[in-house]
Parts: C-alpha cells; sequence; structure tokens
C-alpha cells in the first residue's frame, strides 16, 4: 500500500505536508495560466491563417524571430511539463502497491519532465532562423539570400 | 437500513465523472506533450528534419487526432477551472454540479467552432 491511512490523532509531519501544499496549490496557479498560454498557443498554431497546414520551419522561424512568443513558450515548456508531471506523480501514488515501484515511477517521471524542460529550453534560446548552409526557399522570408 | 450518501462531491454521478475524465485527458496531453518537445526539437538538426517530421502529420489519421486532443484540452482546462473554483469560490461546492455543464456547454461551442475549420485544412 502507497496510500497509508494514519491514525486520527497521530502527530503530523509539518514539512511533508507543506511540500504537498505547495504542490496542490501549484496544479492551480499553474493551470489557470495555462489556459492562457495553452489557448494562444493553439489559436496561432491551429486556427488562425492556414492552421495546421501553415506549420513549417519558416513558421517557427518568423515566430520565434519574436520575443513575446520566446517568452510565451518557454512559460509554456516550464509551467506545462511541471503540472503534467506532478499529476502523473499523484497517479502513481494512487495506482501503485509496491513501494520501490512507486518510488521508481515517480522518479523517472523527474527525470524525463527535467531532460525535456531543459531540451526545450536549449532549442529556444540557440535557434537560428536563418541557418548557413540550408535551402533558402525552407526559411523565413526575412533571411538574407546568400 | 443504510442508505446511499447523497450528494457527496467525488461519489458517483458528475463528481466522479468529472474526475475521471480529467484524469484520462491529463493522461493523455501529459504524453502529447513528450512528443511535441522532441518533434518541436527537430528544428535545431536542420529545416529539412523539421518538415520531413511535420510533414507526416499531415495526413487525415493526424488530422483526426487533432480533433481529439483539442476536445482533450477543452474538457481538461475548463474543468480545471471548474475545480478551482470549487476549492477557492465559498460557493463552489454548491453550483459544481451546474459547472459541470457549463464547462460541458463551453466545451462543445468551442469545438464545434474549431472542427469544421480544422477539418477544411485537413482535407481542403
Ligand atoms: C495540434 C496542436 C498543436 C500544434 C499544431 C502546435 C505547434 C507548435 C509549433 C509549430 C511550435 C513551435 C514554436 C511555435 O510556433 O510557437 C510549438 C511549440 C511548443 N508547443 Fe505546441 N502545438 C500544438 C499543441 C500544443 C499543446 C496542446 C501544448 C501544451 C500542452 C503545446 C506546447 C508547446 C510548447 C511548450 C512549445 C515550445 C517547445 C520548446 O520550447 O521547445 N503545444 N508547438
Ligand atoms: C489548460 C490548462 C490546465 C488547467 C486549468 C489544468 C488544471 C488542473 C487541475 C486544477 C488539476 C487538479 C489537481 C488536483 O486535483 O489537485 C489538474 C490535474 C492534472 N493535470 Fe492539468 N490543467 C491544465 C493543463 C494540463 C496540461 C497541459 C497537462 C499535461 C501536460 C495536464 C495534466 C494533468 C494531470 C496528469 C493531472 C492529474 C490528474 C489527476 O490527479 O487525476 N494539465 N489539472
Amino acid at each position: 500500500m502507497s496510500v497509508v491511512i494514519e491514525q486520527p490523532r497521530s502527530p503530523r509531519n509539518r514539512n511533508q505536508a507543506n511540500l504537498e501544499k505547495y504542490g496542490w496549490l501549484y496544479m492551480r496557479l499553474s493551470g489557470a495560466l495555462l489556459v492562457i498560454l495553452i489557448f494562444g498557443h493553439l489559436f496561432t498554431n491551429l486556427f488562425a491563417g492556414e492552421g495546421i497546414k501553415a506549420i513549417d520551419f519558416a513558421f517557427v522561424g518568423g515566430k520565434w524571430s519574436d520575443p513575446f512568443w520566446k517568452v510565451w513558450d518557454l512559460a509554456m515548456l516550464w509551467l506545462a511539463l511541471i503540472h503534467g508531471t506532478n499529476g502523473m506523480r499523484t497517479i502513481v501514488n494512487d495506482y501503485t502497491s509496491k513501494e520501490n515501484i512507486r518510488k521508481a515511477l515517480v522518479w523517472s517521471l523527474w527525470g524525463i519532465c527535467a531532460v525535456l524542460v531543459t531540451l526545450g529550453t536549449l532549442v529556444v534560446f540557440t535557434f537560428d532562423p536563418c541557418p548557413a548552409g540550408a535551402l533558402p526557399e525552407l526559411l523565413p522570408s526575412f533571411c538574407p539570400t546568400a | 437500513m443504510p442508505t446511499m450518501p447523497a450528494g457527496t462531491l467525488y461519489r458517483g454521478k458528475v463528481g466522479m465523472w468529472s474526475w475521471v475524465l480529467h484524469r484520462i485527458t491529463g493522461v493523455a496531453i501529459f504524453f502529447f506533450l513528450l512528443v511535441h518537445v522532441l518533434d518541436t526539437a527537430l528544428v535545431r538538426l536542420s529545416p529539412e528534419a523539421y518538415n520531413a517530421v511535420i510533414s507526416t502529420y499531415k495526413t487525415p489519421l493526424i488530422g483526426l487526432a487533432e480533433l481529439g486532443l483539442v476536445a482533450a484540452i477543452l474538457f481538461h482546462a475548463l474543468n480545471g477551472l471548474r475545480i478551482i473554483l470549487i476549492d477557492f469560490w465559498r460557493k463552489g461546492v454548491k453550483y459544481q454540479n451546474l459547472m459541470f455543464w457549463i464547462v460541458i456547454a463551453i466545451a462543445l461551442i468551442a469545438f464545434i467552432g474549431f472542427a469544421p475549420r480544422h477539418l477544411s485544412h485537413v482535407f481542403g
């Protein structure tokens, strides 16, 4: 059993209780912000203009040459991945019955989260909309033609 | 004789099914996001690599899956706001049942606004 129901009047471990409280608060805070971030993302990338048809390298180049969308995507990346990972942790806690399996799954979740947050952040910061040597017709229209 | 407890928030009826749906959609969006961060990372490899992978997404099957993704996000996001209201609004628990149907109504309206347009891009 991973869920231990304590004796009703046993003293609580305050630190652990606070950590869970901050997790609970985070789910609500990040959720409220993600509504705006994700619907904004879906509107520009899936609904406006040609929708899904328009997505290609040049489209991303156009968006990520504007710091506004870089900040937008970074906020979405961090908030959504940590929210999703913490939510998955709750689910793992609910359905695993062996403690070492539960631990392994929760550690894997945070491992995957850390790798993807790092990768996604590096991608935004190191992105080059006009990489040298690429076919000019694949690049955004503002790139200098060699 | 013991009777069924009536009107608990998370046992049976709307309270429970909204929780089940919230959980399933949360997991689905999570796995989508793992793949999505990886495919977006291809922009650092080369324009060719990114376009090649994105063009494999521009098929009717993935187009329909995108409808499912949007439906899942609409429900999870709006029901998430409902959960926040239940927790922080004084009258949240009282109106949780009504709020569930408002969530469904707004999600449906948004979906009906989105689906034909998206399908016309996928099949057009
Ligand atoms: C089918 C619907 C979607 C499409 C077509 C789409 C498309 C894209 C595109 C083209 C980019 C590149 C940058 C940009 O244009 O802003 C991107 C980045 C991103 N998307 Fe989406 N997206 C979709 C759904 C989602 C959803 C539902 C989420 C959140 C759960 C999400 C989260 C992100 C994040 C975090 C990034 C930045 C990745 C990074 O920093 O490497 N996207 N998306
Ligand atoms: C669009 C805005 C979103 C809102 C308003 C929202 C809101 C919430 C809320 C309030 C909870 C409940 C936490 C609790 O019961 O303590 C939750 C759980 C969860 N969310 Fe979200 N969320 C959003 C986006 C996302 C995204 C993008 C993902 C995936 C990457 C996600 C995955 C999950 C998961 C897996 C859970 C756990 C479900 C459970 O414990 O049954 N959510 N969300």
